[in-house]
């Protein structure tokens, strides 16, 4: 009974000084806004109108409704016409395109003999994500007027897209930010709240009344857990605001899983709030830890493709565990019980880094 | 003495940090109901022994017992029975006055029926019912040190430790202030207060001096001006400052402490006639002037036995 008072007091605490610091107040809500528009909208893997220069050398009717095929697929703006392939190059050299398509005067008869390639893509290969876009063109098929393709078709694989038919990256970048975003606010706020009571002397005071280590530290994560909550409503929200990103499996699995994550975020938080001098070494450990989550968890790039080191450096972080889940749940609607060992090992996090934090915190200056 | 008047007893406590030793071999014996200071200047070890006898810090050596109890052992049962007020201001600075006060109210568990009306007694007490909502960070000197006083002694407490309490506050405030502790005092509460007044440190019942981690002397203020082995001469001299610098030159004098109109000339017991040696220094250089054996305050004591430590630690 003494104990929940002690709980509820420290809480209360907390809500208030939360309230009254309108810095903290403001991140809240700001941070997902502010991520999910950025990552939503400017990192966009999925390429449209980059901009592009022809040389049609023949000038036939085939040649003519090839091009129109390729402009009609939006990967490409065909806005520019050129006389040679010379030109086309030097377009690609002062930077002016990204893509080139040369066609060249025996188109026709390329066409139909189909012994050679029937044109060339010149393509500005520095970036990776054109190349890929150019490889894409490659597969486009010579069409005749009303009639059917001239010859089977080269690829002998056609590509099915599950789960994000538009290849859309929104799709896959917003469940990505709810990690990424609660990882962030999460261990930095409770980093930050325990020590800004050591840099001003509250801890002191604090310490030497009977509250208990582990009534202080649920009287300061159970206000987070509440906010990590706000934020994901507001993440799934927007999400599905702006980017119509849908949540395919169960609610609940969702609002577990987060509750899991959310908690070893917070534990993590208070593991670092006790190595933290100082509210700025609170943030450097913060940013310490949040710079390979982001970039190795999958979030930024496939977990698949990474090296082996990475990869193995990628499952000692819980944000990768996280994404698997979250990704899984509402993505394809998996169900939380397929994924257990995911969920497993986010428990492992959260029990150690809590007992670290508790075997840590001492109720005594030295 | 009953052992169950003394409310703070230390033997040998000893605090290390590091190479330094910050508090070193310090006894102690606090009587119930009584204020007892520790005099000492900046990084005597007055903040390091108190927080070792709230439990905040482990002895490196030595041991305390606070109302029976071992702070080594017991300090969190210890923890209900202590009010500690410390140096820096430490209450949340983003809450109301009233708003900590209620905090304070509920960790410590106070019952529910009885918190409000704690509350609402304490602010009427210490003069911050004009203050109710306003943010601790705002309060001026002697407000802060007033909450910070109400919330030590929310709970009741037996025994408060106080670690400068005054250093932030106008004479005034300072005047209330004791007359608050003596208040307390007489209603049963034993007070611990740190201080670098020596006015303060007069009005405790009685006073360790400290210097650089050791207990130097202890006793009431009377008593220590009796024990020290020490003649103080009162000069009063047309020109002090020629007289001062005529007796500088007596090596046996080890301190001229100039007030006013008036010096202050320390000189060890060991020496016979301590007046004849001062009088007999003026009439050489000339210097017209009253000299008379006094009492030593306080300051006199400080000065001559930190003076002491010092030639003895070098």
């Amino acid at each position: 009974m003494q104990s929940l008072t002690r709980i509820f007091a420290v809480m209360h605490k907390e809500f208030l000084q939360m309230s009254r610091d309108r810095l903290t107040f403001a991140m809240i809500s700001a941070i997902p806004l502010i991520q999910l528009l950025m990552f939503g909208y400017a990192i966009n893997t999925d390429v449209r109108n980059l901009s592009a220069a022809y040389a049609d050398e023949a000038d036939t009717h085939l040649s003519r409704q090839l091009l129109a095929d390729m402009a009609t697929s939006q990967v490409i703006a065909l806005n520019r016409r050129v006389a040679s392939a010379a030109e086309l190059i030097e377009l690609l050299d002062s930077g002016q395109i990204s893509i080139g398509i040369y066609l060249p005067d025996d188109f026709d008869r390329r066409v139909q003999q189909r012994e050679r390639e029937v044109g060339q893509i010149l393509v500005d290969g520095s970036d990776s994500i054109i190349l890929g876009v150019a490889r894409q063109l490659t597969a486009i098929q010579v069409h005749f007027d009303s009639q059917l393709p001239m010859h089977a078709p080269n690829n002998v694989f056609e590509v099915r897209n599950y789960y994000n038919p538009e290849r859309r990256s929104a799709v896959n970048i917003v469940p990505g930010l709810v990690g990424v975003i609660l990882t962030m606010t999460m261990v930095l706020f409770t980093a930050v709240a325990i020590v800004r009571e050591k840099e001003r002397g509250n801890m002191e005071l604090l310490i030497n009344t009977p509250v208990k280590i582990s009534e202080l530290m649920l009287g300061k994560i159970i206000p987070y857990i509440l906010i990590g909550l706000i934020q994901l409503v507001i993440i799934f929200a927007l999400g599905w605001y702006f980017f119509q990103v849908p949540i395919r499996g169960s609610e609940l699995d969702v609002l577990f899983a987060s509750l899991i994550f959310i908690a070893t975020n917070l534990a993590l938080g208070l593991l670092f709030s006790t190595l933290a001098a100082t509210q700025f070494q609170a943030m450097q450990m913060t940013f310490f830890f949040f710079l390979p989550s982001i970039l190795l968890s999958g979030f930024m790039f496939p977990f698949d493709g990474m090296p082996q080191l990475a990869q193995n450096i990628a499952e000692a972080l819980p944000l990768t565990h996280f994404n698997r889940l979250i990704r899984g749940i509402v993505l394809r609607g998996a169900d939380m019980s397929s994924m257990r060992d995911e969920v497993l090992a986010l428990v492992w996090f959260f029990i150690v880094a809590l007992s670290l934090a508790i075997l840590r915190f001492r109720k005594r200056l030295d | 003495m009953l052992p169950s008047t003394i409310a703070i007893s230390a033997h040998g406590l000893t605090r290390k940090f590091g190479s330094l030793v910050a508090v070193n071999n310090v006894d102690l014996e606090v009587p119930t109901g009584r204020i007892y200071g520790f005099l000492g200047p900046n990084g005597s070890g007055k903040s390091t022994t108190i927080r070792m006898l709230c439990g905040l810090l482990l002895p490196s050596a030595g041991s305390a017992t606070v109302l029976g109890k071992d702070t080594r052992k017991e300090a969190e049962a210890l923890k209900q029975q202590i009010g500690y007020m410390t140096q820096r201001f430490s209450l949340f600075e983003d809450l109301t006055v009233k708003e900590n006060l209620q905090f304070i109210s509920e960790v410590y568990a106070v019952p529910r029926a009885t918190r409000k009306t704690r509350v609402l007694e304490l602010l009427s007490e210490f003069r911050l019912s004009d203050q109710i909502k306003q943010r601790a960070g705002t309060l001026s000197g002697g407000q802060r040190q007033r909450l910070a006083l109400a919330a030590a002694t929310l709970h009741k407490p037996k025994i408060l430790l106080l670690d400068e309490p005054t250093s932030a506050v106008d004479p005034q405030s300072r005047r209330d202030f004791w007359e608050t502790l003596f208040e307390l005092a007489d209603q049963g509460t034993t007070i611990l207060v740190s201080t670098h007044y020596m006015d303060e440190a007069a009005r405790c019942h009685s006073l360790a001096i400290l210097d650089r981690g050791v207990k130097v002397a202890d006793g009431t203020p009377r008593s220590l001006g009796e024990n020290i082995d020490t003649t103080v001469i009162e000069v009063q001299a047309e020109d002090p400052n020629s007289a001062r610098q005529s007796l500088a030159k007596e090596p046996e004098i080890f301190s001229i402490t100039q007030l006013g109109i008036k010096l202050r000339v320390l000189i060890p017991k060991r020496i016979p006639d301590a007046l004849q040696l001062v009088t007999a220094n003026l009439q050489r250089a000339s210097i017209k002037g009253v000299a008379a054996e006094v009492f030593p305050d306080l300051e006199d004591v400080f000065v001559a036995v930190t003076q002491l430590h010092t030639k003895q630690a070098a």
